[in-house]
């Protein structure tokens, strides 16, 4: 498919979808409106409080201020994760001791461990920080545990008789097949940082966009929620585009996956 | 054929580049029981010989070169690299695996010059010279390219120069043509005849290719089929060098050398087939 019509197609499904939720709510169909406005608002509205958001200059606060919590829970848990992922694949004692913890803590629904954050660490980013790092440590922690563990036995055999030793072999060997794990995740545990940060904010906080839909919601304002939702997901995409940039630079020596390349 | 007691050695004076005595290796097996993959075995192989070891499909032969490079410690036997008993890893061999052994995050490029790089040498310095043997293996226009961008073969050739750039005394080499197709292992094999008749290595190859092993080498060992694997034949092949590998095999010495050492090695691939097959 050539990237116009691609292009194309994708901007049409948005169409569609934005014409049927219009005339659901704008034309009475047998005398009913199929999407009452009260519970889905109308495009109109939510578009002219999207354009209201930015003009007003509203938006640019609190989309710095969930920005700046995704970017500190990703960093902060990535860095974790890292650390022990590589602690706990070159020591197997220490990751056979701690192996019922990690499962225990990862098997934990993390939302639980909000109101606790948000006791320990007050209202302000660090809260939403503490969430993110929860689910971004444990996405690049196993993966790291993985690319370390994963290194094929015939690479590194090689690379200790052409003379590397430990220090060489974690530049040359551990580290770039540990990061390559990472940054195959690196979708999802970006995700994440702003899962946390978005649903720290909505259970109390007094900035950024989870603030936002959550101040919405409760005035029963509609509009608002749909409009934040819509600059969170846009927000998501830029993200989401900007670590796809990235990737492709740091893992260009890897096969690509044609399934996924269509 | 040669007595197998005493290993026909190299001229007397000269240490021999590998030597094994004795050589027994064993794998402990859940359970407690053990497995005697290698019974007691002496190869010795002489500074410039090239030496194939031959034998059926999973005789032991991968794991006793992995005894020579120290990455396996034998349970009886002493290994001796130019008169000194091996401890830890063989410095002074060089190893081409069965398996790709690149790093898949390197460039062709980056992987040869890497063995230059660790032993201190400064980074342009050891990139030009990879560049130089990366030619010597045709592969001069891909340097660039990752691992993955390259055929089975260019990986092998990446290889190839990966290892001989540090200059090996020993070259270590474990059926590493195994899975190329047939007319890209004569090449392969041609190219590695050329490099080694450059400054002749001690060369230790390991092969279940009796044609193949033929063409390349001075000295043919034939292994038993495994468990107990041993050691039951050594031949000398005194076909001429240079030599090309696809024209030698229509030479009529190919032919005598084949006839008797294939009866031999029938033997054992047969015994392998009927014991694998109840």
């Amino acid at each position: 498919m050539s990237r116009m019509k691609l292009l194309f197609l994708q901007v049409m499904v948005g169409v569609v979808l934005i014409a049927l939720w219009w005339i659901g709510s704008n034309v009475e169909i047998f005398g009913v409106l199929l999407l009452p406005p009260f519970f889905f608002s109308t495009p109109g509205d939510v578009f002219s409080r999207v354009v209201r958001l930015f003009a007003t200059g509203v938006i640019w606060k609190h989309l710095w201020v969930t920005l700046l919590e995704t970017a500190l829970a990703f960093a902060i848990g990535a860095i974790g994760g890292i650390l022990f992922g590589f602690w706990f694949a070159r020591k197997p004692n220490v990751a056979a001791v701690f192996d019922p913890y990690l499962k225990m803590i990862n098997a934990l629904p993390r939302v639980v461990l909000a109101p606790i954050f948000m006791l320990w660490l007050g209202l302000g980013i660090w809260s939403k920080v503490a969430l993110g790092v929860t689910l971004v440590f444990f996405i690049v922690f196993f993966n790291v545990y993985q690319g370390v563990k994963e290194v094929s036995p015939v690479v590194l055999a090689n690379a200790r008789l052409m003379g590397l030793n430990e220090r060489q072999l974690f530049r040359h060997v551990y580290w770039p097949s540990a990061l390559s794990w990472m940054f195959s995740s690196l979708h999802t545990s970006v995700g994440f940082a702003l899962v946390g940060a978005v649903v720290g904010e909505y259970l109390g906080s007094s900035a950024g966009l989870g603030y936002l839909i959550h101040q919405a919601e409760g005035v029963f304002d509609i509009a608002g929620v749909f409009a934040g939702m819509f600059v969170l997901a846009a927000f998501v995409l830029i993200i989401d585009w900007v670590v796809s940039h990235i990737e492709d630079r740091l893992l260009v020596w890897r096969p690509r996956n044609t399934l996924n390349d269509a | 054929m040669d007595s197998l007691d005493a290993p026909p050695g190299p001229d007397d004076g000269a240490v021999s580049a590998v030597r094994l005595d004795g050589v027994r290796i064993a794998f402990r097996l859940e359970g407690g029981t053990t497995y005697e993959a290698v019974a007691e075995t002496s190869i010795e192989v002489a500074e410039n010989e090239f030496v194939a070891i031959v034998g059926p499909t999973g005789c032991g032969k991968s794991t006793l070169l992995n005894a020579v490079a120290g990455l396996l410690k034998p349970a009886a036997g002493s290994v001796t690299v130019f008169g000194r008993p091996l401890a830890g890893l063989c410095r002074e061999a060089g190893y081409l695996f069965q398996q790709d052994a690149v790093m898949p995050w390197k460039t062709a490029l980056d992987n040869v010059a890497l063995g230059l790089e660790v032993a201190g040498r400064p980074r342009e310095a050891a990139l030009d010279e990879a560049r130089a043997w990366l030619a010597k293996v045709g592969l001069a226009r891909f340097a660039d390219r990752y691992p993955h961008q390259l055929s089975g073969g260019q990986r092998k050739r990446v290889g190839l120069a990966q290892v001989l750039i540090r200059h090996p005394k020993i070259l270590l080499m474990d059926e590493p043509f195994g899975p190329l197709d047939a007319q890209t292992r004569q090449i392969m094999g041609n190219l590695l005849l050329d490099l080694w008749a450059a400054d002749r290595k001690a060369v230790l190859f390991v092969t279940h290719d009796l044609e193949e092993a033929i063409a390349l080498s001075d000295r043919v060992l034939i292994m038993s089929a495994g468990p107990h694997a041993r050691i039951i034949g050594d031949h000398r092949i005194d076909l001429a060098r240079p030599r090309d590998t696809s024209d030698i095999r229509l030479d009529p010495r190919f032919h005598e050398l084949h006839r008797a050492i294939w009866g031999q090695l029938k033997a054992e691939v047969i015994k392998t087939y009927g014991e694998a097959t109840p």
